[in-house]
């Protein structure tokens, strides 16, 4: 596809690494001064830039309050989560614009996810014979939640098989290398190829991180508000027709819906 | 055993734009109408606070359930099909009240004069032999002239904003109901590029309104606010046109129509040549019922009505070897991976406010459209309308990067948050053409939860497919040099773009085909079926080919034009409306 790019002169075809000052000179004007200013402070003191170790649901996030939503009614076994955590956390990591999927609570969405209509395709035309394993996630005889129990399980051997160490205490670099080659459709898994297994994990790990916080994931809207997306606002009316960028507080169903 | 029902003037199968102009008309002429929608009942208040991408987008609750029925696909009538089994895939059909015209995006666009005698018109400009050998081009009974004033009357029905195509002087016979809606920075941005490069571009028309709107029968649709929630969901405000706001409004209000929900159409029940009802089964409980009545239509998505007449075995199924039979032929879609996908340019310089947006909030231009162009000089048939628009980016769906960006990890996550609001996509739409091939019928091993066959769909894309594809791409390519972007990313069609479960979109039309005699066509411009008088087929399927650009305002046309041939057939003691390829006068019909 490189050939048809445009790029300019000198650019290389290669996207430019947005500074932090472009991003300043582009974020545009605040709506609310207060708002914009925490937003534009949060980004300053880059509260989650830190490198630490490996994260997990139940690690560092010190001073949140007990969330009695956040426990497994998927997954059985926790060897299985911690895998999911990790890769999640590999496909959307914090880095500095903020949180990654752990810090999101994309796990426990995914968790919530598949012990629900989706996870056991139920709006899905399920009649036999399944006969395209090739296809995507739906034409395979497993459904969603199966799917994932056995990806997950399949990265987990691949680990122990090249690094001989589990999937969730392997390196980053480790954890990388068997995504893409499961990416890359490389590594047979049974009932579905690798490659749309992958998919499913990815597309599933942003849902988590960008949907209404009311599924177990974006928490704290940190999703949106790394996006600069407003969420669920009434109206755009007065504000649609300006040229410049407006930044917006975030706004979801929780404080949206009639109650 | 069905259980029979007591008779009716009318029973209509289906409650979208199709359905629900025919039971607003019907009903105000003091006819007794049932119809039957498959879906659950749902009203306005359903969609206040539904500002959720996840339940509507990804999760697409209000599109189909796959569970009680979808559709097989393949290539090749030497293939087995293989069953769509999940809205992630599938085409975005409606259900539920209003069908798919509650959750579209509200894009509004008369189709060209050269549409409607596009054979004719073809042979007469270039000669047959321009038509590449397997391309089945058909001239559709009706021309533009005849067609105009119903186009106009669902535009007032549904108060359209708009403005006139600078390129099609005196096709109007009325200007849009309501301006255009406001213009934003993307809009701007579209339209200097455009004419700098001496284009012609005008705002889309949208059915998202620009003020409130009260339409010819009394019902109220509401300005809209931009709120960015369309496409795929129902309005929050009342501010989207939509079969519940005006047409099954209309009919509820007479008294004459009464809408059953969870009402399954299974057969058209018919007898010595004439339809004598519908039978259905009521989802909730498992009975049968037979709803009789004088004039049957049918008048659900394409796929739907196809389907019906063929387990019906109403009028010959098209076979593709000796193309004989009509039912199924013609095929043809706005097909997601080829049509559908977009040129991005990607700005490090300048944001937009992405996030807020209508479906139908954009500029359009019609200067490559198959009217305009000289098809001597191109690989390709038809043409295509480049456009811009501002539909509202939703952060789950909206993780567009340049090209060479992995597609997720640490680099994805940087540049997909940079470049979330600094993109502006360009979009053709191009003219879809029918081939001998591309064609639907029964599948002959998958059934629904009713045990009777899935609609089979075989389709192939051809070098014209993609050819107008690629062409348009480049063009929009060169709108967003002009607009500055810093990188442009162009889909990469080449020889394994091929049709496959991806593909079918809600621009799907073909399998009912109106046209001129009952040898090639299986309605006439009525949408009456020719060898079934009191059976009306309504909607999409009616098409023979899609033209270039959005297919509801024709959808809605040959409602309101098959409304008026139900009413003539009902007043006038039946009979085929169209005989010897001109209008039935009273003493001619039988």
């Amino acid at each position: 596809m490189a050939e048809n790019n445009t790029n300019k002169p000198g650019n290389n075809g290669q996207a430019p690494d947005p500074s932090r000052r472009g991003f300043l000179k582009n974020s545009g004007i605040a709506v609310g001064g207060a708002a914009g200013g925490a937003l534009l402070g949060g980004l300053f003191t880059n509260q989650f830039g830190k490198k630490d170790e490996k994260k997990s649901s139940a690690g560092n996030d010190k001073k949140t309050e007990k969330r009695f939503e956040e426990a497994r009614m998927f997954f059985t076994r926790f060897a299985d989560f911690a895998i999911l955590e990790q890769a999640t956390e590999r496909i959307f990591p914090e880095d500095k614009n903020g949180p990654g999927a752990i810090g999101l609570g994309v796990p426990y969405f995914i968790d919530k996810q598949l012990a629900g209509p989706y996870g056991n395709n139920v709006k899905d035309y399920r009649q036999g014979p399944f006969t395209n394993g090739n296809g995507t996630a739906a034409d395979s005889s497993l459904n969603r939640g199966e799917i994932i129990i056995n990806g997950l399980r399949m990265m987990s051997e691949e680990s122990m098989k090249r690094f001989d160490t589990k999937f969730d205490e392997a390196s980053e670099e480790q954890q990388t290398e068997i995504l893409k080659d499961f990416e890359a459709d490389k590594v047979k898994i049974k009932g579905i190829s690798s490659k749309s297994f992958f998919k499913l994990l990815r597309t599933l790990t942003l849902e988590g991180a960008y949907c209404d916080p009311l599924y177990g994931g974006n928490r704290n809207m940190e999703g949106w508000k790394m996006k600069e997306y407003p969420g669920s606002i009434a109206s755009y009316a007065n504000m649609i027709e300006e040229k410049e960028f407006i930044k917006m507080d975030q706004i979801s169903l929780t404080d949206y819906q009639p109650k | 055993m069905a259980k029979m029902l007591p008779k009716t003037d009318a029973v209509i199968v289906g409650s979208g734009w199709a359905g629900g102009i025919a039971a607003a008309e019907l009903s105000k002429k003091g006819y007794k109408v049932v119809g039957l929608e498959r879906g659950k009942a749902q009203v306005r208040e359903d969609f206040i606070g539904s500002k959720d991408e996840l339940r509507y987008d990804s999760r697409k609750v209000m599109f189909q359930d796959l569970s009680k029925e979808t559709l097989t696909i393949r290539n090749t009538t030497d293939e087995v099909a293989s069953p769509n089994r999940s809205n992630d895939t599938n085409a975005i059909n409606g259900t539920d009240t209003g069908g798919s015209g509650v959750h579209w995006n509200g894009m509004v666009y008369r189709w060209l004069p050269t549409d409607f005698e596009i054979h004719s018109k073809t042979v007469e400009k270039y000669g047959e032999k321009i038509i590449p050998k397997d391309m089945r081009l058909q001239d559709w009974g009706i021309t533009y002239d005849e067609l105009e004033t119903y186009y106009d009357k669902f535009e007032k029905a549904t108060g359209i904003s708009g403005e006139p195509d600078p390129l099609r002087p005196g096709q109007r016979s009325d200007d849009y109901p309501t301006p255009p809606q406001k213009e934003t920075e993307i809009i701007r941005t579209f339209t200097k590029a455009a004419k700098d490069l001496g284009y012609h571009p005008y705002r889309i028309a949208s059915a998202n309104l620009s003020e409130g709107y009260t339409n010819p029968d009394g019902e109220t649709i509401n300005g809209c606010v931009y709120c960015a929630f369309c496409e795929s969901f129902g309005c929050d405000f009342g501010a989207k046109a939509d079969p519940i706001a005006t047409v099954l409004a209309t009919a509820s209000k007479t008294g004459n129509y009464e809408l059953r929900n969870n009402a399954y159409a299974v057969r058209v029940i018919h007898e010595n040549g004439k339809a004598t009802g519908i039978k259905y089964v009521d989802t909730e409980t498992g009975e049968e019922f037979i709803q009789p009545a004088d004039l049957v239509v049918v008048s659900g998505f394409v796929f739907s009505n196809t389907r019906l007449m063929l387990l019906s075995e109403i009028g010959k199924p098209y076979n593709p070897k000796d193309e004989t039979g009509v039912i199924g032929k013609s095929l043809t879609a706005h097909q997601r991976n080829l049509t559908h996908t977009r040129v991005r340019g990607f700005f490090d310089e300048k944001k937009f406010n992405r996030y807020a947006g209508t479906g139908a909030l954009g500029v359009t231009m019609d200067d490559f459209n198959v009217e305009q162009l000289d098809h001597n000089k191109l690989d390709f048939l038809h043409g295509f309308c480049l456009r811009t628009s501002q539909r509202g980016d939703r952060p789950i769906s909206n993780n567009h990067v340049p090209d060479g960006t992995p597609s997720w990890g640490p680099e994805f996550k940087e540049k997909s948050l940079f470049y979330a609001n600094r993109r502006i996509d360009v979009q053709q739409q191009n003219g879809a053409l029918p081939w001998r091939e591309n064609y639907m019928d029964l599948d002959p091993s998958y059934t629904d939860i009713f045990g009777d066959p899935l609609l089979r769909v075989t389709s192939k894309f051809h070098d014209q497919d993609r050819n107008i594809v690629k062409y348009a791409h480049q063009r929009g390519k060169e709108l967003l040099e002009q607009m500055g972007a810093d990188y442009i990313t162009v889909p990469d069609i080449n020889e394994e773009t091929e049709f496959d479960k991806t593909s079918l979109s809600d621009h799907t039309g073909g399998g009912v085909i109106m046209g001129e005699n009952p040898e090639t066509s299986a309605v006439n411009n009525y949408s009456q079926v020719w060898e079934m008088d009191n059976l009306f087929v309504v909607g999409a399927s009616s098409f023979p080919h899609l033209s270039s650009s959005n297919p509801t305002a024709t959808v809605g046309a040959l409602a309101y034009r098959a409304a008026e041939g139900m009413i003539k057939f009902l007043e006038n003691g039946g009979g085929q409306l169209i005989q010897n390829g001109k209008e039935a006068t009273a003493s001619t019909k039988g």
